[in-house]
C-alpha cells in the first residue's frame, strides 16, 4: 500500500475514533457505553500505530496538518449524533474495513503487514460488536435508512478494486460512491475543536 | 424464591471472572443484556478492558439457585473442627505417658 | 426523624436470621455486620441507602459531561486515550452502582428519568463549567483524589453489595489520579501559561473542592454513619484530603487560593469556612451549569428510547 493510502487508513482510524469517542457518556445504555468507547480508543490506537510507521513523530501527523491535509474519507466525516446512524456507520465501516486489512495483511512490507494481522486480531471484536447490532437493528426502519444514506459514502472508503466485496457483504447494489479526496463541510469544525488545545501553545509544547 | 430481584423487561446476567490462571472464577458483577451475544460484549469491556480478567462467565440471573439456610438443631459438634477437644486430650495423654513437658 | 442511639457496646448478631427489629438492626451494622440484598432491613435503612447510592451513580454520570468535551480537544494522542479511558470508567461506576440500587428495588430507568427531571441529587463539583485543559488536569488529580477518599471509607459500608462493586471503583479511579497529576505535571514544568492555566483552575476549583465532602455534621448525628453507610464523618475525609494534597499541591509552586489555609500544630487544618450556603444552592439544582447538562442528559435519554425499546425488550 501507498503512503498516500497508509495515511488514509490511519486519517480514517483517527477521525473515525474521535466521532465515536463523542460517544462517550451519552450511549442509549450504559453498557453499551462502555464497550462503545473501547472501541473508539482502539480506532485511535490503530492510528497512532499507523502513523509511527510513517513518522517519528505520530502526534505531529495526528494534529499538525492543516484539514485539507488529511487523507481521510467523507464517511468518517460526518458529524452523526444518532445513534441509528452510529451503528449504520460502525457496521458499514468495519465491513469495508475488514477489506482493506485483509488485502493489507499480505502487503510486501514486513512492517505493515505486520501491522495488519495485528490491528485485524483487535477488530475481530470490532466486527462481532457491529454484527450484533446489525443483527438486532435490521427491521427497524430507520437503521435502514441510514444504511441507505451513508452507502455512497461506504464505498468511497475503498479503492474501486475492492469495491465489488464490500457490495456482495452488503447486498446494496452499487451507486456513485463519495470518493476520498475532497473533505465535507463537516471536517474544518471537527479540526477547529480537535487542534484548539494543541494550536494555544506553541509548537513542540508538551502536554 | 429467588435471593435477588428478576427485573421486568430484560435479564440480568451474573458475570464470574477468573483473574489469573489457576484461580477460582468469581463473582465479580452483573449486566443488563437482551441474549448472550449482548451479555458477552458488554461484560468483556466492563470486567476486561484492562486486562484483569483471564476468563468470564455469564449465567443469566434466573439459572442460579439460591442456597442460603440449614437446620442445625441437634448439635452435631463432631463434623465441625471446634466439636474436638484435641489439646485437653493431648495434655492428658502426655502427662500420663510421662512425655510432657519442654520439647 | 427518630434520633437514633449509639451502641457503645458490640454486640455480635448471627448473620443467619439478622432479626426484623430496627433497634437490633442498628447494633448489628454497629457491629461490622454485612448486610445483603435479600436480608431484612428497616425501611429508613433502606431509603437512605437507596438515595445515597443513587446520588453516587448520579454523580458517576453527570461527572461525564464536563470531561467529555476536552475527550475531543486533547492535544495529544495519549491524552485523548487516557481521558476517554477515565470517562469510560465514570461510565462503567454508573452502571455497577444503578445495578446495586436497581437490586435494591428502583430501576434504573427511574433514577434517570429523576435525574433529568431534577427531582435526585448529584455531587457539587459536577454542577460547575469546565474552562481550559487546566481543569482536565485539576479535575483528574484533585477532585478524583477527594472522590477516592470517601470511595475508600465506602469500602466498609454495611451494604455488601456496595461495598464489593467499591473494590472495582477504588482501583480504577487510582489511574485517574496518576494520569491527573502527570497533565498538572506537564504543565506546570511547561510554559509560563501553562503554568497559568493550572493556577488559574486551582482558584477557581478550589471552593468546590472544599465544599464536596459535606458540611461538617457530627458523626454521632449523621444518619448515614449511624447506619454505617458512611464509615468516615465529613470533616474528617476533608481533614485528609487537606493533609494528603495540600504539600502536593505547594511543592509545584501552585499557591491554594485560601489565606486563611495552614495546618495547626496539633495536626488539624484550618481554613475559611466553605459556602454552605452556596453548596446547599448548587446541589438542589442551581449550579451554573445544571440546568444545561440535565437538558444536554435528557435530550439523548429521549433520542434514543427507541434504540432500548429494540434491544432491551428481550
Amino acid at each position: 500500500m501507498s503512503e498516500q493510502a497508509l495515511l488514509g487508513l490511519a486519517d480514517d482510524e483517527l477521525v473515525l475514533g474521535w466521532r465515536d469517542s463523542e460517544w462517550t457518556g451519552i450511549a442509549p445504555m450504559l453498557e453499551e457505553d462502555v464497550a462503545f468507547s473501547s472501541i473508539a480508543q482502539n480506532e485511535i490506537g490503530h492510528a497512532r500505530a499507523v502513523y509511527s510507521l510513517l513518522s517519528d513523530d505520530p502526534d505531529a501527523l495526528a494534529f499538525d496538518r492543516p484539514a485539507e491535509e488529511y487523507r481521510c474519507s467523507p464517511l468518517v466525516e460526518l458529524h452523526l449524533l444518532e445513534w441509528g446512524h452510529t451503528i449504520a456507520r460502525r457496521w458499514l465501516y468495519e465491513v469495508a474495513d475488514e477489506i482493506r486489512i485483509t488485502a493489507l495483511k499480505d502487503d510486501s512490507h514486513q512492517a505493515v503487514a505486520g501491522l495488519a494481522a495485528k490491528i485485524d486480531r483487535e477488530e475481530a471484536y470490532h466486527r462481532m460488536h457491529a454484527e450484533m447490532w446489525h443483527d438486532r437493528l435490521r427491521e427497524e426502519p430507520r437503521f435502514r435508512k441510514a444504511v441507505e444514506e451513508l452507502w455512497p459514502y461506504a464505498l468511497g472508503v475503498l479503492p474501486s478494486e475492492l469495491r465489488g466485496e464490500l457490495v456482495a457483504r452488503v447486498g446494496l447494489s452499487e451507486v456513485e460512491a463519495i470518493e476520498r479526496g475532497t473533505h465535507t463541510a463537516e471536517l474544518a469544525p471537527l479540526w477547529e475543536e480537535m487542534t484548539m488545545v494543541r494550536r494555544s501553545a506553541p509548537a513542540g509544547a508538551q502536554w | 424464591m429467588p435471593a435477588l430481584p428478576v427485573p421486568e423487561r430484560t435479564p440480568v446476567w451474573e458475570v464470574f471472572r477468573k483473574e489469573k490462571r489457576g484461580a477460582a472464577f468469581e463473582h465479580a458483577g452483573s449486566v443488563v443484556a437482551p441474549d448472550a451475544d449482548f451479555a458477552e460484549a458488554w461484560a468483556r469491556e466492563q470486567y476486561g478492558r484492562r486486562g484483569e480478567s483471564v476468563a468470564l462467565w455469564l449465567v443469566p440471573r434466573d439459572a442460579i439457585r439460591d442456597v442460603e439456610d440449614w437446620a442445625d438443631e441437634f448439635d452435631l459438634k463432631y463434623r465441625r473442627v471446634d466439636g474436638y477437644s484435641i489439646k485437653a486430650r493431648l495434655k492428658e495423654a502426655r502427662e500420663r505417658a510421662g512425655t510432657a513437658g519442654p520439647r | 426523624m427518630r434520633k437514633l442511639t449509639i451502641v457503645r457496646k458490640a454486640v455480635l448478631v448471627a448473620a443467619v436470621g439478622i432479626p426484623h427489629d430496627e433497634q437490633a438492626f442498628l447494633e448489628y451494622v454497629q457491629a461490622g455486620g454485612q448486610v445483603e440484598t435479600a436480608d431484612w432491613m428497616p425501611e429508613d435503612y433502606r431509603r437512605k441507602l437507596i438515595k445515597f447510592i443513587e446520588m453516587h451513580g448520579n454523580s458517576e454520570l453527570m461527572g461525564v459531561l464536563p470531561e467529555r468535551e476536552w475527550i475531543l480537544r486533547a492535544p495529544t494522542l495519549q491524552r485523548k486515550l487516557a481521558l476517554t479511558a477515565k470517562v469510560q470508567d465514570e461510565v462503567g461506576h454508573a452502571q455497577l452502582i444503578y445495578r446495586v440500587v436497581e437490586d435494591l428495588g428502583k430501576p434504573r430507568e427511574q433514577c434517570l428519568a429523576d435525574l433529568v427531571d431534577g427531582k435526585a441529587k448529584f455531587h457539587n463539583v459536577f454542577h460547575y463549567p469546565t474552562k481550559t485543559w487546566g481543569d482536565v488536569g485539576v479535575i483528574a488529580w484533585l477532585v478524583d483524589a477527594a472522590a477516592i477518599i470517601s470511595q475508600k471509607a465506602l469500602l466498609k459500608c454495611s451494604y455488601a453489595p456496595y461495598a464489593r462493586i467499591m473494590k472495582k471503583i477504588c482501583w480504577e479511579e487510582s489511574f485517574h489520579i496518576l494520569h491527573g497529576r502527570d497533565v498538572i505535571l506537564a504543565m506546570v514544568t511547561g510554559t509560563p501559561q501553562q503554568f497559568e492555566l493550572v493556577q488559574e483552575a486551582l482558584d477557581r476549583w478550589w471552593g468546590p473542592l472544599m465544599q464536596f465532602h459535606g458540611n461538617p455534621i457530627s458523626k454521632d448525628e449523621d444518619p448515614m454513619y449511624l447506619w454505617r453507610i458512611k464509615s468516615q464523618g465529613n470533616e474528617e475525609a476533608r481533614q485528609q484530603f487537606l493533609e494528603g494534597y495540600v504539600p502536593q499541591i505547594r511543592e509545584l509552586g501552585l499557591t491554594v487560593p485560601d489565606p486563611k489555609l495552614r495546618k495547626r500544630d496539633d495536626g488539624v487544618w484550618e481554613y475559611t469556612e466553605p459556602d454552605w450556603d452556596e453548596l446547599k444552592h448548587v446541589v438542589t439544582g442551581h449550579g451554573p451549569k445544571t440546568e444545561e447538562r440535565l437538558a444536554f442528559r435528557r435530550r439523548f435519554l429521549e433520542q434514543e428510547r427507541w434504540v432500548r425499546d429494540a434491544v432491551l425488550a428481550a
